[in-house]
């Protein structure tokens, strides 16, 4: 039973549980969102800052579990210096990772401690949690993209 | 141990499903009965017999099956009334669930008229340890017709507080609908002082009693309340039932809430004439072998008695309050006293989240709920974002709560919490 309970808690993630990386809301951003996990109440506000076509910020606010807040600063250490579009990819990796049902084998290149979620995909009542914040990035990216085009045009 | 039901061994052999072993061989501790209730053999049986023998259509089959089934399941409302002792079993209403009933209340609510009509000015007082599904539905009606929504804040130790009472339900209000028994903080209610007040000043009472008639005898008549709404699967029934049970005054005075076969008296092209209750508020083919199986699930009660029921809740919670205090960083939401709460005990252990919690204790076979429980409100009222809750039932061994305690003690060295 503990074995079953080691995979999902991987050190890694116990690590980022208890120190969580790029926490807190920061300046400057383009866009500000707020996500809630509606079954537990799970909630998440995420500030996202792109600057020339790079993310050079991801800052939040987070109540959640250990799933979810250790996701919360990988995700962070993913995206942060990242072109958008690369960002996006990584998503979306990590996303297949997580819809897998714990078949997918992930890239340690591409994901890098995001790799310790693997075994979060085998408990579909966790995935949720694991998802929360990268939803939250994408929904916010997105905005922020939608901003800076208008003002790009508007020049 | 006081108070337990004597032949709890008895008992927990009627329930197939607590003699299960889950995936990894460990036999299951089932602590999530205030979610849904697990079922006797004698619900399950009932169910099946229906199916294999009985089952039609109600009401409209003119044949020996549709007369089999039509008396099973005007029978099952009988059971039901005898139950919550209903004066009259016409005001026993079926429904999908407890969630259904307070709809169908709300809803009528916002089309009737004299009396019971609902508008701008107009008051409607809930409390703020209601389960969802006794918030939305009077958001709506207010929202929709112009009227304030109020409520009862609680105190600290999780009761209503009471000290504005004759201030929050006054002459402008309309409607008090409020919880018996938390699902989130275990309370009980003093819902009969409350209805007391509320009929002063000329309002009616709603009671979900969803937590309350799992746990306590009830009694409708002597409760208070003018309507009152309970679903099937907590009482060990099966799911897709629910009851209203209201008092025949209110409810003939309240309008239709669908329309549709079964409801009507006589239906022309431009206009209709409704059926009296109970068949005026239950449009179409209704859940007919949940109701029979309802039916068998309050026999199964009525025969081990609520008065044994409740002493055994008691017994188990005061014997898992005590239990839940030897756990380092643990603190209970709600009363601690055993006496004035029902069988939900909603907790937190400092520096892990619910979810973790209830991560860990089901690798060790132990079913608990973790979030809000549908008490969002509540838990803001209390600063937190979530929970854990353990609730038990008739089922419940005290070596149940004994593993919970070890499994959280378990949980605490596992996130390394000293
Ligand atoms: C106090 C209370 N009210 C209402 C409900 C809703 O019951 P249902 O979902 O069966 O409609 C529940 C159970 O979830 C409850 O505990």
């Amino acid at each position: 039973m503990s074995n079953e309970l080691d995979a999902l808690y991987q050190e890694i993630i116990l690590d980022h549980y208890k120190h969580p990386h790029h926490q807190g809301l920061r300046e400057p951003f383009e866009a500000e969102v707020h996500h809630v996990n509606p079954t537990c109440g799970d909630e998440v506000t995420l500030r996202v800052h792109v600057d020339d076509g790079v993310v050079s910020d991801v800052s939040y606010d987070a109540v959640g579990c250990s799933i979810s807040q250790a996701s919360t600063s990988v995700m962070a250490d993913l995206v942060i210096g990242k072109p958008v579009d690369e960002a996006m990819s990584i998503h979306q990796e990590f996303l297949t990772l997580m819809q897998g049902k714990g078949t997918v084998v992930p890239d340690e290149d591409v994901l890098e401690d995001g790799i310790a979620f693997a075994g979060v995909a085998k408990f579909p009542a966790r995935v949720k949690c694991a998802l929360l914040s990268w939803m939250a990035w994408k929904d916010a990216t997105t905005q922020a993209g939608a901003s800076d085009a208008t003002a790009s045009k508007e020049i | 141990m006081d108070g337990l039901l004597p032949e709890l061994d008895v008992i927990r052999k009627d329930f197939p499903i607590l003699e299960r072993t889950l995936d990894n061989g460990q036999p299951l501790v089932y602590l999530d009965s205030a979610n849904t209730s697990q079922k006797p053999q004698v619900v399950i049986d009932t169910m099946v017999d229906h199916l294999e023998r009985h089952n039609a259509n109600i009401s409209r089959a003119m044949h020996q099956l549709g007369a089999e089934s039509t008396e099973a399941f005007e029978a099952a409302r009988d059971k039901v009334a005898t139950f919550i002792g209903a004066p009259d079993r016409d005001e026993v209403i079926f429904t999908k669930n407890a969630t259904e009933a307070l709809n169908l209340v709300a809803n009528t609510l916002a089309w009737a008229t004299g009396d019971l009509a609902i508008g701008e000015g107009d008051e409607v007082v809930i409390t703020e340890m209601e389960h969802h599904s006794n918030i939305v539905p009077w958001q709506l009606l207010t929202q929709r017709k112009g009227a304030t929504l109020r409520w009862f804040g609680l105190t600290d130790d999780g009761r209503l507080d009471l000290s504005n009472l004759d201030e929050l339900v006054n002459e402008r209000t309309k409607v008090v609908s409020l919880t018996w028994v938390s699902n989130m903080l275990g309370t009980i209610n003093p819902i009969t002082q409350i209805a007391r007040r509320a009929h002063e000043v000329g309002a009616i009472v709603v009671v979900d009693a969803s937590q309350a008639v799992p746990q306590l005898p009830v009694d409708v008549a002597a409760s208070g309340a003018d309507l009152l709404a309970f679903t099937g699967h907590k009482v060990v029934g099966p799911t897709g039932i629910g009851v209203l049970w209201g008092k025949r005054a209110v409810l003939d005075q309240l309008p239709p809430f669908h329309g549709g076969g079964e409801m009507i008296e006589t239906v022309r092209m431009d206009i209709s004439t409704y059926a009296g209750i109970p068949h005026k508020f239950e449009a179409g083919t209704p859940p007919i072998v949940e109701a029979i199986g309802l039916g068998a699930a309050v026999d199964y009660l009525g025969h081990i008695g609520m008065e044994a029921v409740h002493a055994h809740e008691q017994a188990i919670t005061r014997y898992a309050l005590e239990g839940l205090a030897t756990v380092p960083g643990l603190t209970v939401l709600g009363p601690l006293d055993a006496r004035e709460r029902g069988g939900a005990i909603s907790f937190e252990v400092e520096g892990v989240h619910p979810h973790d919690i209830a991560q860990v204790l089901d690798s060790r076979g132990i079913a608990v709920r973790a979030g809000h429980h549908c008490a969002k409100p509540a838990h803001a009222r209390f600063g937190v974002q979530s929970s854990t809750r353990m609730s038990s039932y008739l089922y419940t061994t005290p070596s149940e709560i004994d593993a919970l305690v070890e499994g959280l003690e378990y949980t605490r060295s596992y996130f390394k919490l000293g």
